[in-house]
């Protein structure tokens, strides 16, 4: 039976989606999987599949229009259908189901058959589930079974923050289980594996219920200031050390493989946030969720404004590794190629415009992180040294903190070891 | 203990209370001197006589009526039906009299009256034999409905119905007569109206079942043991009114998950009942939608094959559990 093809959701945060071309054409067939057509989401070009085969019956958004999610961009069925009851039916209501859809194709189970198409990532999504709850939370109705929601509620568990398997994707009680289950197992997994390529998908994450005090203190700071009551801290660090070591290892390396000093700092943020766990911290309301690796975004400008890829585990990994992961990450960033779970689900960001020639600025904290660092350029300053007017090269960080998990003392005693892992490189590994 | 069927069960339960009790006398088609169809009344007319044990015309109102009269001037009547199906023509006086008279007398007449006979399919016996008729009744105040499913119960269960001094809508099973079971030979032995019995203790999912769906889904249960290493509990209220919905919502709260199987059709049905019965009591311990089993909404076809298809089944029931199981 012919049916509308509605716009699917193909990134966490789109809200509607404009056709960058169409694979099939009219009265085209097409089998399950296969690409119909190229879709420009708020973030990255998606490739927009079939989960079964029909025929392209009608194309109603041509290449470079745009749908809001849920609108019908097609008509699909089998050859020879009649479909005029459609056609008029969407011209006289445009956004057929717009309402419903969007909270319909985020489901990350298996979706049912009638679904006409889903993301190439939605796809991918269910495996991730365990390690990357976050990543999967739906924005619409939870569709959730009693006796979970009753045990959800008993063990302080954000339903958001658990994939449902049952019918609809409703959470259902086994997937309560294994949420509560699965906090303590992947925490005692994930401290053993040193080896960097184990690292995949999004840090898991304990929680722990909000104390009174924290309450108060996000509340109070969050009416003065905004919903993510911020402050910062400015630190000046001498990198001339992180330079040398630089140098150091880019002398036995080959050009492709040469690390920058973001690279190492990157890796320091990491190192340091290890020992600092509310800065490696998210305010959830009635908990705070305290995660197990240090997953950085890295912000990276592109044309048309700016995105933040992920490296996951960067406590993990090593300078090489990391500087490839962000290399590669740049490059398909700029081509507007990344996939929805490398730019989402950062436990802190690292934001440097030293490149720029700015010699210190702030950034604006992405939530749900609590905190983000903006470095400027390492530059040869006159500094007293041992009562000595000596040139050293000078590095000044600004970190940006939600109030409601990091306090001034806190995010203090992190930029002193972030400080000291720069300043003695070696640190990093004490 | 002996090993006996329901059908000797329920004799030896006639038997007894006929004995304790001289008010007590059994009508019936064919009850008397035939044995009655299915052999419930075996020698009861030779050991008893002709009073206590009375051949009546085919005339179902008629010799319901006549129960009734009987037990508001004290006796304590036991009338057969040769199946339920039979007691549509009778309904005006078990529901307009028998289970109004106690009521509309101003507490001056109870009737202690038990009907009984075989309720539900039989081997092919098409569609105007083969209904299961408990909703009906059930949904009168003023009847007690029984539906034993072993022969145990059956005898137990009849024995309070006989000295219920209220009305009882006793419903046996053709296809379960020859089922044989352990019964207690103590004449004393009653089951109480009201209480459910657990028939297999689970932890995963819930059944309940009556009366023929008992059986089956002690079958279901062990098979998905086997396949699946699902624990399936298996609640028989044998009582549907009044329904024992405590032991029933106690399982739930314990197991999450309930799969109801009856051979009534489903429309307004006892098992639509316990749903709602469950939903209003258990509804925050439920972990997927109740799932019902019924018998389709079709008369009951002749055709063998079809009348299977209509009827519950053993894998009909392994499929619902699998379903509220998330398998």
């Amino acid at each position: 039976m012919a049916e509308k093809f509605l716009m699917p959701k193909l990134s966490p945060t789109m809200e509607e989606g404009q056709i960058s071309r169409w694979v099939k054409k009219e009265g085209e067939s097409f089998g399950a999987n296969e690409t119909l057509a190229e879709v420009d989401t708020d973030k990255a070009t998606m490739e927009m599949t079939a989960l079964s085969g029909g025929t392209l019956l009608k194309i109603l958004k041509g290449d470079g229009d745009t749908a809001a999610l849920g609108e019908a961009i097609a008509i699909i069925g089998q050859k020879g259908e009649d479909i005029s009851a459609l056609l008029s039916e969407v011209s006289a209501n445009g956004k057929t189901a717009a309402a419903v859809a969007p909270a319909k194709k985020e489901e990350p189970a298996p979706a049912p058959q009638k679904e006409a198409v889903s993301a190439a990532a939605a796809a991918t999504a269910p495996a991730k589930v365990a390690t990357a709850p976050a990543a999967v939370q739906p924005q619409g109705r939870l569709i959730v079974s009693p006796i979970a929601a009753r045990m959800a509620a008993e063990n302080n568990l954000d339903l958001r923050s658990v994939a449902g398997s049952g019918p609809n994707g409703r959470i259902i009680k086994r997937d309560i289980e294994q949420a509560l289950a699965g906090g303590g197992s992947t925490a005692a997994k994930a401290a053993p594996s040193f080896t960097p390529s184990t690292v995949v998908g999004a840090s898991g994450y304990r929680e722990e219920p909000t104390s009174q005090m924290r309450r108060v203190i996000a509340s109070r700071l969050t009416e003065s200031i905004g919903p993510v009551p911020t402050f910062y801290l400015t630190r000046e660090i001498e990198m001339d050390n992180v330079l040398s070591l630089r140098k150091a290892i880019n002398a036995s390396l080959p050009d492709e493989q040469k690390v920058s000093v973001n690279d190492i700092l990157v890796k320091a943020v990491a190192m340091a946030l290890q020992k600092h766990p509310y800065v490696n911290a998210s305010y959830q309301d009635r908990t705070l969720r305290f995660y197990e690796q240090a997953d950085i975004g890295v912000a990276v400008a592109i044309d048309e404004g700016l995105i933040t890829p992920v490296i996951r585990g960067a406590n993990l990994k090593g300078f090489v590794e990391i500087g490839a992961e962000v290399r590669s990450l740049a490059a398909r960033a700029r081509d507007k190629k990344l996939q929805p779970e490398e730019y989402t689900g950062a436990t802190f960001s690292v934001s440097n415009l030293g490149m720029f020639g700015i010699k210190e600025f702030t950034a604006i904290i992405n939530p749900p992180e609590a905190g983000i660092l903006a470095v400027g350029s390492a530059t040869p300053t006159p500094v007293v040294r041992d009562g000595q007017i000596v040139v050293r090269s000078i590095m000044n960080i600004t970190m940006s903190c939600d109030h409601r998990v990091i306090d001034g003392a806190t995010g203090a005693k992190f930029l002193d070891t972030l400080t000291r892992m720069l300043e003695q490189p070696a640190m990093m590994l004490a | 203990m002996a090993t006996m069927t329901i059908r000797d069960a329920l004799n030896q339960a006639l038997r007894e209370e006929l004995i304790r009790d001289e008010n007590v006398f059994i009508m019936g088609e064919e009850v008397a001197e035939y044995d009655g169809a299915y052999k419930v009344t075996r020698g009861l007319w030779k050991e008893f006589g002709d009073k206590r044990v009375v051949d009546a015309p085919i005339t179902e109102l008629g010799f319901a009526g006549l129960g009734v009269g009987a037990a508001m001037a004290g006796l304590r009547p036991v009338i057969e039906f040769m199946t339920w199906n039979f007691s549509i023509l009778a309904a005006d006086q078990i529901i307009n009299h028998a289970a109004k008279m106690l009521y509309m007398s101003g507490g001056e007449f109870n009737i202690p009256i038990v009907f009984r006979g075989p309720n539900g399919s039989a081997y092919q016996v098409s569609s105007q034999h083969s209904q299961a008729l408990e909703a009906m009744y059930a949904n009168f105040p003023g009847l007690k409905v029984v539906m034993p499913s072993n022969a145990a119960d059956a005898k137990g269960l009849l024995k309070s119905a006989i000295r219920d001094d209220n009305p009882v809508i006793f419903m046996e099973q053709e296809r379960m007569y020859g089922m044989k079971a352990e019964v207690p030979e103590d004449e004393d032995f009653t089951i109480p109206l009201g209480v459910a019995d657990v028939k297999r203790e689970g932890t995963d999912c819930t059944i309940v079942a009556r009366s023929m769906t008992v059986p089956m889904a002690l079958e279901a249960a062990e098979k998905i043991k086997e396949q699946f290493d699902v624990s399936v509990e298996v609640v028989d209220p044998r009582t549907i009114k009044p329904l024992d919905i405590d032991t029933i919502a106690n399982s739930v709260r314990k197991t999450n998950r309930l799969v109801i199987v009856e051979e009534s059709h489903s429309f307004a049905s006892v098992g639509a009942e316990i749903s709602h019965q469950i939903m209003d009591s258990a509804f925050d311990y439920l972990d997927a939608p109740i799932k019902r089993i019924s018998t389709e909404e079709t008369p009951m076809p002749y055709a063998k094959n079809l009348e299977a298809l209509a009827l519950p089944s053993v894998d009909k029931i392994i499929a619902a559990v699998k379903e509220v199981c998330y398998l």
